[in-house]
């Protein structure tokens, strides 16, 4: 992997760190000059991975979240999200849209969906009991165009 | 993010401003709900004009107000999403339940 720069950002996965997760992502975004939409889509995918950490990875307790942030060669963004948590124990299933364990919290399942759509490449790995990582990777149009 | 609600004769329009993400869609839910179960309005409006981001969270604030309005005897519609907030709408088919204006 080729990488340009990278940043690395750990927080208690508490919610409100949700949207410092989206801040810093946009901040780092800034030296690749990503158009408006290129900056929407990733921001929004680092939401969806970073509040399924939140809600699912720790079940009422607290632990710690991992976001990296990279700029590889030819303007792609690689980012990864990282717990330590409870893990999933049937990714295939989780990757369904509207499936949602979390339906008393108005979860509607689409989170995957959502950063399937979003990004370029999508990635879930999880151990039961030892945590998740999500990848994602995007490229960003070439500069001019 | 703020929530700002007026009524008129039955119709009413909840405006709402700022990021809607899971930390804040609770507050939204719950000031909505509020509204919704002591107003009973015939019809509610969730205005998204003013909305700077929204992820999937708030794809669980419309349809869980859509059906609290449905039990409530009411109907409920979205407005003013940009375009990048449809396409998160659209992902949800939430236009086969709510009516998008």
């Amino acid at each position: 992997m080729d990488v340009l720069n990278s940043i690395k950002f750990t927080m208690p996965s508490l919610s409100v760190n949700e949207s410092a997760a989206r801040a810093v992502v946009s901040s780092f975004l800034i030296q690749c000059d990503p158009t408006v939409e290129e900056l929407s889509d990733i921001r929004t995918a680092v939401s969806e991975a970073v509040t399924n950490a939140v809600v699912h990875a720790y079940r009422g307790t607290v632990g710690m979240i991992e976001l990296t942030v990279r700029l590889l060669k030819d303007r792609e963004i690689y980012i990864r999200v990282k717990d330590k948590g409870c893990g999933i124990p049937d990714v295939k299933a989780a990757m369904v849209p509207l499936y949602t364990t979390a339906p008393e919290e108005e979860r509607s399942g689409l989170g995957f969906s959502v950063m399937d759509s979003f990004m370029d490449r999508l990635s879930v790995r999880s151990v039961p009991g030892k945590g998740t990582t999500v990848i994602m990777r995007k490229r960003l149009t070439p500069h001019g165009n | 993010m703020k929530v700002d609600i007026k009524n008129d004769n039955g119709r009413a329009v909840a405006m709402i401003s700022g990021e809607i993400d899971h930390h804040n869609a609770r507050s939204a839910r719950t000031e909505l709900d509020h509204y919704i179960v002591t107003a009973q309005p015939r019809e509610l409006a969730i205005d998204l004009g003013g909305i700077t981001f929204m992820d999937s969270s708030g794809i669980g604030l419309i349809m869980g107000r859509s059906k609290l309005m449905k039990e409530c005897g009411g109907r409920l519609e979205v407005r003013n999403a940009q375009p990048y907030i449809k396409r998160v709408l659209k992902l949800a088919g939430i236009e086969r339940i709510v009516k998008i204006t």
